[in-house]
Parts: C-alpha cells; structure tokens; sequence
C-alpha cells in the first residue's frame, strides 16, 4: 500500500519580476487504490503542482511537505522520485531526438526495476502494450516524441505508464488535445492501471470529458494555488454545468 | 535548440577554373593550392586561415623538416587492391587538389615518397580497405603522403583509422574515378597528447558518387582541412562528421566544396559537442559555386552541442556564388546549450542524471549516423560514439 501525502505546500517560480508564489498551502493525501480528479481554471497552479511533485528544477519549494510512504521526496531528484514509485503523464511530451522509444523504454524499465528486462519477454511485453494504444510496432523505432501527432504523444505517455506501472500517477492533463477515439484508447489504459486495485491516481484536468471515461473516487476544486473544495463524483457534473466562477468569485473576494 | 552563434559571409567572386594557377578566386577565406612550400610563408595567427588555430600547440610542425618516422601502419586489402610506395613526384601526378595551407604542403615536402593504394576500375569490394595508423608518441613528428585512387565504375569502402598519439601532419587523396562509388571513413581516435594536422582532398568523378565521414574524438590538436573537387559533371558528395571536444583539446575541421562544374551536389552534416574547461571546436564550410557550376545543389550545416560552461564552438559557413543558375544553394549553423526539459523528461522516468545526459548525447549524435545509409560504417561510429561517452559522459545503457 502506498500513501502520497501532500501537506501545506508552498512553491514559487522565478520571473523577471522576481519570484512569483503560485501554490499557497496545498493538502492533499492519495492512497492506493484511489483515484482523485484535480480540476480548476486555467493558471490555477495544478500543473505547477504536478511539475513540484515530480521534481522539475524551475519550482522552488518554500514551504510544506511531501511524502511518499513516509519518505521526503522533496529531497529527491527528479529520478530518484521516479525509482521512488512517482510517475508524471506529461502535458507536453519533450522531443529526444535519436533516442529511440525501444531505447528509452528499456533504459527507463531498468532504471525503474533497478535491473534489464528479460529482452524477450521484455519486446513481446513492449510490442503489446503499443498494439493496446494503436501504436504499431515500428513506434519503438521512431525518436521520442518528435514529430509524433499529439494523440500520439498521450499515447505514448499512457503506454509508458502500462510498462513502468509506478506506485502513483499523476496525470497532467492527458486529456487535453485528444480526439475522441484517442481519449477512449488513453482513458482505457489508465482504467487497467487503476484495476489493479493498489495503485492510487491523480488525475489533473480542466474539463470533465476524461471523467466519463475514468471514474474519481474524490474531486477536488482547484483556484490560485490551493483547494478550496472536494466532493465525490458530483462534484464534476456540477463544474460541468456551472463551471469555476463561484469559486473564481470567491478566491476574488478573499484577497 | 537556441541559436547561439552564425557567422555567415557571402561574396560574389570573379569567374574561375581549377587548378590553373592563373584562374584563382581571389578570396580572403581560403589560398590558392599548391605544391611549392614557398607560396605558404609561416603564419603569424592572426591570418583568416589561421585565427582560430593555437600555433603554439602544432609543436612547430609549421617548420619542422623531415624526420623520417612513420606511423606503424597496418593496412587490410581486399583481393584486388594494391599498396606500393611511390615518389612523391609520382603521387602529386595521380591527381587531387594541392595543398591550401603550409601544414599541407610541409607534409608533403617531408613525408619523402607516399603510399599509394589502388582500386582497380570496375571492382566490387565485399570488404573495406583499412589503413590502420598507430603513433608510438606524442614527441615523434611524423610527416606523411598517402594517395588512394578508385578506378572507373569500382564499389569500395576505404577507412583510415588513426590511434596511439604522435604529432602527425598528413596529405592525403582520393581520386575517385567516373561512376564509381565509395564511402571514405576517417577516424581519429587518438591518445590525449596527439597533434594531427593536414589536407584530406577528395576528387568526385564523374557521375562518380561518394559518401565521407569523418569522426574526431582523440588529440590535443586535431586541425583537418577537407577539400572537394568534381573533376566533370554530376558527381555528388555526402559528407558527415562528428566530433567531440573534452575540456583543453581542440579539434578544427576546415571544409572546402569547389563546384567548378555543372550539376554536381554535396550535402555536408556536420556535429559537434563540447564539455568542459577549454574545449574547442572550429567548423569551416566554404562552399564555391563557379560560373561553370550551373544546375548544382548544395546544402552543408554544422550543430554544436554545448554541454558544460567555458567551451566554445566556433561554426563559419561561406557560401560564394557566381552563378545564380543552380538547383540550390544553403547552409546553416547553430551553437545550442544541452536542453534541461529533455533531462528532466528521462530523470521523470527514473533515468539518472548522468545517464540521461549521455542518452541524449548519444541520441545527437546517432541522428546523424543513421543518415549515413552504410550499415557497417553506422555500426563502427556508434561504436566509437559509446565508447568516447563511456571515457567522456559514461556509456549511454543500450544502443
């Protein structure tokens, strides 16, 4: 059973203004076996949130903790937090030219496992998991993410998080650009980590379409830097009708 | 990648044909070929040719006279092909372009004689021709001369591959003769304390096809002028190199692509990454387009890869048109520091720091081999691109 658990998180990022806070005060635990949706307005802060968690150097932490079965894993870098069981589905996939995804998968997989897969078991694995996404097999030979289509690079990612299968997901909004046919074939492959049953999910978006397809145990509302409320399910179909101004309004009236 | 630093000259230059001395382009970004050491006084530095070079570090090759050494040289030679020691007069008459700087022309007035390696016309070799070079020390001065010809319609792999150290100033040739087609692999692989200077000029025949590459990863001091000439129509040049600087050494690749005749092509790719204190590479591409040079297609760039602070990578493309009657003419050149997103894309998946960078190293400089379309030659550089990471950034996992 793992247990991430986020408390009183503070973080800012340099501008040419000086720097700037963007969480102030998030609190948050996930459990294995949870699946918590995250939804707030755009420049909220909750990619910020999925960035600090994973360790990106431009976030500087100022204040709060986050741990992962008891350990700091703001003392981690961003690899040891991977090796630690986190895993970042990222908005915006980065481009490695000439390193294949055969190449980076197996180097990851080795990474995460602490030893090589078994290459037979290990290609038959990777060609299965490609074929689930629609990715055929010369997929493995192409570069990372570049001049992948943006379907292609969710896929990818989501395929990455099949292979991998970490202790926690976050999800930053892997929704985002995807047709339908591929938030089916995306949204698919999260259930089967989720069916697992002792995995736990945070899963960041701005829209409710990715909820229909995977079901949140807990909601939360996310405006300027924290939570400001959760429920359960509901929750979304109420954002989806009414959308963030009550909270925006709020968060307004607070300062 | 951020584009750091091009420096781009373009000049119109009066008509012109090599290799009469009579019809020069009267240019100040490179000399007029030679033989005759006396028309390449020693340089001071500060001359076009030479303000990138540290003259201190050649270890006076810019005068030294002959020293009768050799490199150790073992050489592979598929059936057919033929080694034999020549006189120097003899080799100059197998063709090439002359000398364009002293370095070149003090090798060939000291190597006293040359190697000449024949592909006779029409064979098809199954394997390459290897001429493996091993110095004994970096205090032994060794002047060489080696001529490589390629008969009419002949298929053929030729390597030199460089190793050991020595401080090593060569002319090397290669005349390739109509339709015939060859992949020309230099390797310099060199100990720390190398010094290798020179001339490698290519010769494209007609219709004649070649594919150069070039990889330099060893030496103190490694400054390599690589000249192209077409001797008629429609030879192509597919030109690719790869370096890679560590902290103090300095590796200058100083290119030339004489389009002198009509519907010729070369296509130059050049790569480069630098880390550490002092690392320096220079990328010279000069390209001519002659009046006679009409339907030609050109494209050559150079990218710089800079991986720690206190390097520097200097990237000069020139391109001289005198006809606009071409099918194409371009370059391009960028300096670009090592990208963090795509560190912290692999570290997100659990790959370490050191790791990580040397994947992406790795995968910079893969892009480029695979362009290659040789298989064996992809094979060997990969090889010597894991092996210079294993020493440099450390072994990229897998390949």
């Amino acid at each position: 059973m793992a247990t991430l658990e986020i408390h009183d998180l503070h973080v800012q990022v340099e501008t040419d203004n000086g720097p700037k806070p963007i969480l102030k005060g998030v609190d948050l635990t996930i459990r294995s076996g949870q699946t918590h949706a995250i939804m707030g307005p755009n420049g909220s802060g909750k990619s910020t949130l999925a960035y600090t968690l994973a360790g990106h150097p431009k976030y500087t932490v100022t204040g709060g903790t986050v741990t992962l079965d008891g350990q700091d894993i703001l003392a981690m870098t961003a690899d040891e937090r991977a090796r630690a069981g986190l895993f970042l589905a990222m908005q915006y996939p980065v481009e490695v030219p000439g390193v294949s995804v055969a190449n980076f998968l197996r180097t990851a997989k080795t990474a995460v496992d602490g030893q090589a897969p078994k290459i037979r078991t290990w290609t038959k694995q990777v060609n299965e998991v490609l074929g689930r996404f629609d990715l055929d097999p010369t997929f493995g030979q192409r570069s990372v993410n570049e001049g992948f289509s943006g379907g292609e690079k969710k896929r990818h990612e989501i395929a990455q998080l099949e292979l991998l299968n970490p202790k926690v997901a976050i999800l930053d909004e892997t929704d985002s650009g995807l047709d339908i046919d591929a938030l089916r074939v995306v949204s698919e492959g999260v259930n089967r980590y989720i069916e697992q049953g002792d995995r736990a999910v945070l899963l960041i978006t701005h829209y409710t379409r990715i909820l229909r397809y995977i079901k949140p145990d807990v909601v939360h509302v996310f405006v300027d830097g924290h939570m400001v409320t959760q429920g359960g399910p509901e929750l979304a179909d109420e954002l989806e009708a009414e959308g963030y101004d009550k909270y925006l309004k709020a968060a307004r009236a607070d300062v | 990648m951020t584009q750091l630093s091009v420096d781009t000259a373009t000049t119109a230059t009066s008509p012109a044909g090599f290799p009469t001395p009579s019809a020069v382009v009267p240019s100040h970004l490179h000399s007029t070929p030679s033989w005759d050491v006396a028309d390449f006084p020693v340089p001071q530095g500060r001359e076009e040719i030479w303000r990138f070079t540290p003259l201190k570090r050649l270890r006076g090759l810019l005068q030294a006279g002959p020293t009768g050494q050799r490199l150790t040289r073992e050489t592979s030679l598929p059936a057919g092909v033929t080694a034999s020691e020549v006189s120097t007069e003899e080799a100059k008459g197998l063709g090439g372009r002359p000398p364009m700087d002293r370095l070149a022309v003090m090798a060939v007035a000291n190597a006293g004689g040359a190697l000449h390696v024949d592909v006779p016309a029409e064979a098809e070799l199954d394997e390459p021709v290897i001429l493996k070079l091993t110095g004994g020390g970096a205090d032994q001065v060794v002047h060489d001369h080696v001529v490589v010809t390629v008969g009419h319609h002949a298929k053929a792999t030729v390597v030199l591959e460089h190793f050991g150290s020595a401080t090593y100033d060569a002319y090397v040739s290669v005349v390739v003769g109509e339709g015939a087609q060859v992949n020309l692999v230099e390797l310099q692989l060199w100990d720390d304390d190398a010094v290798h200077t020179g001339q490698t000029s290519v010769q494209v025949g007609r219709d004649a096809s070649v594919t150069a590459v070039t990889a330099t990863f060893g030496g103190d001091l490694v400054r390599l002028t690589q000249t192209t000439d077409y001797a008629s129509v429609g030879g192509e040049l597919h030109q690719y190199g790869v370096y890679f600087a560590d902290a103090g050494q300095h590796l200058e690749h100083r290119l030339l692509v004489d389009h002198a005749t009509p519907k010729s092509v070369s296509r130059v790719d050049y790569r480069g990454a630098l880390q550490g204190k002092g690392a320096h590479t220079v990328w010279i591409g000069d390209v001519l387009i002659r009046k006679a040079a009409e339907g030609i297609d050109t494209y050559e760039s150079d990218r710089n890869l800079v991986l720690t602070d206190g390097c520097r990578a200097d990237a000069v493309p020139n391109l001289e048109i005198e006809t606009g009657e071409i099918a194409g003419a371009g370059h391009a050149a960028t300096t670009g520091r090592f990208d963090d997103e795509q560190l912290f894309y692999l570290q997100s998946r659990g790959i370490a720091e050191d790791e990580a960078r040397k994947l992406v190293v790795f995968g910079f400089f893969t892009e480029i081999i695979h362009k290659i379309g040789v298989p064996e030659i992809e094979q060997r550089l990969i090889e010597a691109v894991t092996e210079e990471l294993s020493v440099t950034v450390g072994a990229p996992a897998n390949a």
